[in-house]
């Protein structure tokens, strides 16, 4: 029983998964203490009539659906591509204008909404494709490759929209995905975040996609003399990334039922590389926990609440942010987990001591 | 006997003759289609008047990526000096020089903190930077408040000191002859570039710090402190955001905490288009230089072209940031691969080979 204990501890402490769940217990303890009623979440009548769970966990989890998407795309081109896209914000806010744009041509029903959502797909992907491309084909670093989709995106977006920040006429039929489906008290962005969750792990599952994905990121050379084609794999996982992004980009266009280029999902790139660095993952490529990912995602959302909650202004969160990654972050530096592990091996080695003294 | 060619460590002359071509080619072009105020020498001048603290912050960025690293916190960081200043100046009625000690203050600590938790503590440079960012911007708003300008006399006067070029300029409308002016930032930018230069060229840390971005393992062997030197890269890059935000105060006499031009993210795309390599051990600040002059070269040309939409400019500069990117990875990939070497006449080149003797 005690062998099984230290074992599971052990497994623990070595698992990438370490850190992203101290920090989200901290989180959750650090709430209960300042407030016990924090994480209570009820069932109460929305103004349309349905019947709607509400509460700090759920408008958590609900505000954090758009990041973890990312978080999901970002993951996969992290392992392979070792590095980070850094266009993902702009290029949902071109996948969303593309969206709000069809929808506003057309007369709404929900055939046209998935018209809608697969027209922002296609175009997402294709600059995926293009970012792919440069990385993949050209062989440069990810985030310069992304820098040029990052300068231009959110400009690109206003060309779309026509220089304007355009808003859906009718929105009762986008609310559903925005908000809550009629009958369902859970709101849709987190199923779809389920959804996409499932789906990614039946793929990598399934296929040979997450063993490929890290092959190619620890050693390139050594994939394709296994026969692995690394720039296909890269190509891949940018295109996927683009889905990832469309989906990002039309929930957010139905949540706000409007699109504003500069202001829609502003930093969401940042955010996003951040939940992959708080799951647990090596920005340098390689193995990869896309749990880790979507956990650091609500991480960084609930730290968000948390300080919104204790009434510190919007602007000035930033500053608190940063302290607490770099907390995050300084725990899991190898430095730290080396010096940690020192001082462990020592106080067991002295409790031996004291336990063979005693016999 | 033979002498044996000495190769240069890095090479990035190709690099800097492709972005010196090019910008000379630009500006030549712009002045022959458009002529106007490219014809005027003050045009010219003012690109260097109103992108200084660009410049400046451009050098930093290019040292951190020739150790082989990357700091997105120096937007934040060009920010939160100038905000810091005007506070000083204005509620502590301070002094121009002590403004200036608080701008040097904040930025290297500021370097000095994330370059210990990145080169001691092995933390990622990116996560390191963008907290720094995060901090900087949120802390600026802490202590501003809001957009803030800057009411100190002595302060003011210094701001608007010109100094005017004799017998450059322009005639202007009434027929009298303008001179150029040049402003304080112009003076301290292009000091900065040449300090930053000769540093690189000509001293110990600047030859370890183009040694460690090209391979740390081997510096290492070679006896290089690696930490040390990847340490120096940061606080020198907060040192000269420190210095590129009083430069940015000297010009614009204020700050907005919600100012979101993405300043570091033009110091970076400066910096690649002057022919530095993210991965380090390749890099050049008079690159970065002409990268800066590039960049805004571009913009006046959109304008001047009549494509005065405003998305326009942000269009066209990531197509030239996107030909900049493509052309540097081709060159790179030709030469490693050593099947199509780019051979440049010796009147092209910059350092010119010894002849082998007879």
């Amino acid at each position: 029983m005690n062998k099984r204990f230290t074992a599971t501890t052990r497994a623990l402490a070595h698992s990438q998964l370490l850190i992203p769940l101290l920090a989200f217990f901290l989180l959750i303890v650090f709430n209960l203490i300042r407030d016990p009623s924090f994480f209570s979440v009820a069932l109460v009548k929305n103004n349309l009539g349905n019947m709607v769970l509400s509460g700090n966990l759920i408008s958590i989890i609900d505000n954090a659906s758009e990041l973890a998407l990312l978080a999901i795309g970002m993951t996969l081109v992290t392992a392979a591509s070792k590095g980070q896209d850094i266009s993902v914000g702009a290029a949902a806010t071109i996948a969303g204008s593309v969206f709000i744009n069809v929808l506003r041509a057309n007369d709404m029903s929900l055939p046209m909404i998935l018209f809608a959502f697969l027209a922002s797909c296609v175009v997402a992907m294709l600059f995926g494709a293009f970012n792919g491309t440069l990385v993949a084909l050209f062989k440069i670093q990810p985030m310069i490759a992304t820098l040029i989709l990052y300068t231009a995106g959110r400009d690109i977006a206003y060309w779309i929209n026509g220089g304007a920040s355009p808003d859906l006429t009718d929105k009762t039929l986008t609310n559903y995905f925005g908000t809550f489906f009629p009958g369902i008290p859970i709101p849709t962005p987190i199923l779809l975040v389920c959804v996409c969750l499932i789906i990614m792990a039946l793929i990598l599952k399934f296929t040979n996609l997450g063993l490929y994905a890290q092959a190619v990121g620890i050693n390139e050379n050594a994939a394709r003399l296994n026969g692995i084609d690394p720039v296909r794999i890269k190509l891949l996982v940018f295109i996927i990334l683009g889905i990832c992004v469309a989906l990002a980009g039309s929930v957010n266009v139905c949540r706000m039922g409007s699109l504003n280029h500069k202001t829609a999902l502003l930093d969401i790139e940042m955010d996003a590389i951040l939940a992959v660095a708080i799951g647990g993952n090596a920005l340098i490529g390689g193995k990869f926990s896309m749990v880790g990912s979507v956990m650091g995602a609500y991480i960084i959302r609930a730290l968000q609440t948390t300080l919104y909650a204790m009434e510190v202004s919007s602007d000035a969160i930033k500053a608190y942010k940063a302290v607490v990654i770099i907390a995050i972050v300084l725990i899991g530096s190898p430095v730290v987990k080396k010096y940690a592990s020192l001082l462990f091996s020592k106080l067991r080695k002295n409790t031996a001591v004291v336990q063979t003294g005693d016999l | 006997m033979r002498i044996k060619r000495r190769e240069p460590i890095t090479d990035t002359n190709l690099l800097l003759i492709i972005t010196v071509t090019i910008f000379v080619g630009m500006y030549a072009l712009a002045m022959i289609v458009w002529g106007g105020g490219f014809l005027n020498p003050q045009q010219f001048l003012n690109i260097f008047n109103n992108n200084a603290h660009l410049i400046i912050l451009s050098c930093g960025l290019t040292i951190v990526m020739i150790a082989g690293g990357i700091d997105i916190s120096v937007g934040g960081l060009n920010l939160l000096v100038t905000l810091s200043c005007i506070v000083y100046l204005d509620d502590h009625s301070g002094s121009v020089i002590g403004a200036a000690g608080v701008a040097l203050g904040v930025g290297l600590a500021f370097g000095l903190v994330q370059g210990v938790l990145i080169s001691y503590l092995e933390m990622q440079p990116f996560i390191v930077t963008l907290a720094g960012m995060f901090f900087a911007k949120g802390v600026s708003t802490i202590i501003g408040g809001g957009p803030r300008t800057a009411t100190n006399e002595a302060f003011l006067e210094i701001k608007n000191w010109t100094l005017r070029l004799p017998g450059i300029g322009s005639y202007g409308k009434a027929g009298n002859f303008v001179p150029a002016k040049i402003e304080l930032g112009m003076i301290i930018a292009l000091l900065v570039v040449a300090v930053i230069f000769i540093v690189l060229r000509w001293t110990r840390l600047g030859r370890n710090l183009y040694a460690i971005g090209g391979n740390s393992q081997s510096s290492l062997m070679l006896g290089i402190n690696v930490k040390r030197t990847r340490f120096y890269s940061y606080f020198l890059c907060g040192l000269l955001a420190g210095i590129g935000g009083f430069v940015y105060l000297l010009h614009n006499g204020s700050g907005d905490p919600s100012n979101v031009a993405p300043i570091e993210m033009h110091a970076i795309a400066a910096s690649i288009i002057g022919g530095s390599l993210l991965t380090g051990g390749v890099g050049n600040v008079v690159g970065t230089l002409l990268g800066v002059l590039s960049l805004k070269t571009i913009t006046a040309i959109v304008v001047a072209s009549g494509l005065t939409k405003p998305w326009w400019q942000s269009i066209t500069t990531g197509a030239m940031l996107c030909f900049f990117i493509v052309l540097q990875s081709i060159v790179i990939s030709r030469r490693g691969a050593g099947n199509a070497k780019l051979q440049f006449p010796p009147w092209l080149k910059f350092r010119r080979k010894k002849q082998p003797d007879e």
